[in-house]
């Protein structure tokens, strides 16, 4: 399993080299959107009784920014590896496809749990919510994370340009994360997008991990946690599929 | 020759969608040998690279590396297996020696230092262990790559056009570490479009052509059935006599090939030419050569 130690590593490397854009950029982001959500609404919008606007924000951002990073981080450097073409260095070795898969997803949940971590202590300048359940947290935490980053290598090993990745993470990422009750509760919407929602893995993903931090939730935490861990082993299935088959990247 | 073969294929086919690139591909290489294979762009050669690598697949047939089938045995044939890409590609976030370790490390070889410092050193690196790959030349990554298909010390090399685009120092220093590594034991397989290197250096040779195998020799008894002499003359004239003008070849201004089966028709043009009252400015007499033979078989297949 060596060989699967050293691409781990290289993995986790190469977003730690350039820490300012792969750590930094996202935490300063989520904060700016604190402040503007905090500023806006803070005085409009009580979502649980007893919980303020910005209290209930924090897990919702933290969440969304850990995923969005654990896509990003396998599939841009998937993508990057293709198009310079130095992927082959890693397919000519006897790597296995469960090992490259492995070092690819944990990769990607280390830097998302990174960037969440980064993100929930900046709040902390902000507000400071007692966590109720941290362990309940950190499992969703570590789902979310690996089911975007086995998205994350599914988009990285079909893309052949950077523009088929980006419609990759602007038509299905991006939708999917704000249309996860990040800023609101799904109860707070018209019938047909709570029931969109309903249908939406990410929503799971932020209500369990929020359930973690105030003991309430939009639906039971068992419930998000049943179709959070279907969603990665379904994903982390295809991914393998895929691998085995080395699609797109053994010819 | 006897023992498992460095390399075995059999009846390997692969399309690319209508392209056939590989059409019954059969070869054997033993343990050893320095073998070329030799092609036009397109021929194939880079496929069947890239089956026996396992970064294609064949749609059939099968391939072994020492004997380990590339498909269903793929660990131990990449362990055996050290290849020179043609493509220059590098990660721009390491160095030279990052580059090298964390190929070891994809070989499951920790500690490398060692190997990996006289792998530099054999190949003129050693200045350049703490440069970042983006700043180094052409040559200097090309030269690279062939560290890193070495790191694992792989008892057979594949090198696919290890030269292209290397200056004359390089390929001369290249070269002779790669005969050392020959001569140690390791069996080497290049392509390259210089059909000089190849009949230097190698035993043997394959041709292909449109995915298929055209030729398959020993490089001495090519360049022996070739037979004959090639004549090649500059005049003083811009034309030939009217009598020779459908035998040569016109190799540039006032330069002509001839190709003789006997020394007797050699005096012939020489005779042509002085009843034409044609002078001879310079000319050789030369034994064909690969690249003669090469042409030749790639008309004809």
């Amino acid at each position: 399993m060596s060989g699967f130690r050293t691409l781990l590593y290289k993995e986790l490397l190469r977003f730690w080299r350039v820490w300012f854009q792969t750590i930094l950029a996202p935490i300063i982001t989520a904060l700016l959107y604190l402040l503007i959500f905090s500023h806006a609404l803070a005085h409009h919008v009580e979502v649980y009784a007893g919980i303020g606007y910005v209290e209930f924000l924090v897990p919702g951002l933290v969440m969304m920014s850990l995923l969005q990073n654990a896509f990003a981080n396998s599939s841009s450097s998937l993508i990057q590896s293709k198009i310079t073409g130095n992927i082959v260095f890693v397919l000519l070795p006897p790597i296995s496809w469960l090992e490259f898969f492995l070092a690819y997803l944990l990769g990607s949940i280390f830097r998302g749990l990174t960037v969440g971590a980064g993100v929930w202590l900046g709040t902390m300048l902000f507000v400071a919510p007692h966590i109720e359940h941290p362990l309940i947290s950190l499992v969703f935490a570590g789902l979310g994370g690996g089911m975007l980053g086995a998205l994350g290598i599914i988009a990285g090993i079909w893309s052949e340009k950077f523009d088929q990745l980006a419609a990759f993470q602007n038509f299905i990422i991006m939708p999917l994360t704000f249309l996860s009750g990040v800023f609101y509760s799904i109860h707070s919407l018209p019938a047909f997008w709570f029931n969109v929602s309903r249908f939406n893995p990410v929503f799971y993903m932020i209500d369990g991990f929020r359930f973690g931090f105030f003991g309430v939730s939009d639906v039971a935490p068992h419930t998000s946690l049943l179709v959070v861990l279907t969603s990665f082993v379904a994903l982390s299935a295809l991914c393998l599929v895929l691998l085995k088959r080395g699609y797109k990247l053994r010819y | 020759m006897t023992g498992t073969p460095a390399l075995e294929v059999s009846h390997l086919h692969k399309c690319f969608g209508a392209l056939q690139a590989l059409r019954d591909v059969s070869l054997r290489v033993e343990q050893g040998e320095f073998f070329a294979l030799l092609g036009p762009n397109g021929a194939g050669k880079t496929t069947l690279i890239s089956v026996l690598a396992g970064l294609a697949r064949a749609d059939s047939g099968e391939a072994r590396i020492l004997g380990h089938c590339v498909v269903r045995d793929y660990k131990a044939a990449r362990r055996q297996l050290g290849v020179v890409p043609q493509e220059l590609a590098y990660d721009p976030f390491l160095t030279v020696r990052e580059t090298l370790r964390f190929q070891s490390g994809y070989y499951g070889l920790r500690h490398n230092d060692d190997w990996i410092d006289e792998v530099l050193q054999r190949l003129g690196l050693d200045d350049k262990a703490d440069t970042n790959m983006r700043a180094l030349s052409g040559g200097m990554k090309r030269r690279v790559l062939v560290a890193q298909a070495l790191v694992h010390r792989p008892p057979v090399i594949i090198l696919d056009e290890p030269t292209a685009g290397v200056d004359v120092e390089l390929r001369q220093s290249l070269w002779q570490f790669i005969r050392q590594l020959n001569a140690s034991g390791h069996t080497i397989i290049l392509t390259t479009h210089y059909l000089e290197e190849a009949e230097a250096l190698c035993q043997r040779v394959a041709m292909l052509k449109q995915g298929r195998i055209v030729a398959l020799d020993t490089t001495a008894s090519l360049l022996s059935s070739a037979g004959g002499l090639r004549f090649e003359v500059t005049l003083d004239s811009d034309r030939l006599p009217e009598a020779l003008a459908g035998r040569a070849v016109e190799l540039g201004e006032h330069r002509y090939c001839f190709s003789l089966t006997s020394a007797a028709e050699l005096e012939m043009i020489l005779a042509g030419l002085r009843t034409a009252g044609i002078g001879t400015r310079d000319l050789a007499l030369n034994p064909p050569d690969l690249e003669e033979i090469f042409v030749r078989i790639m008309e004809h297949a």
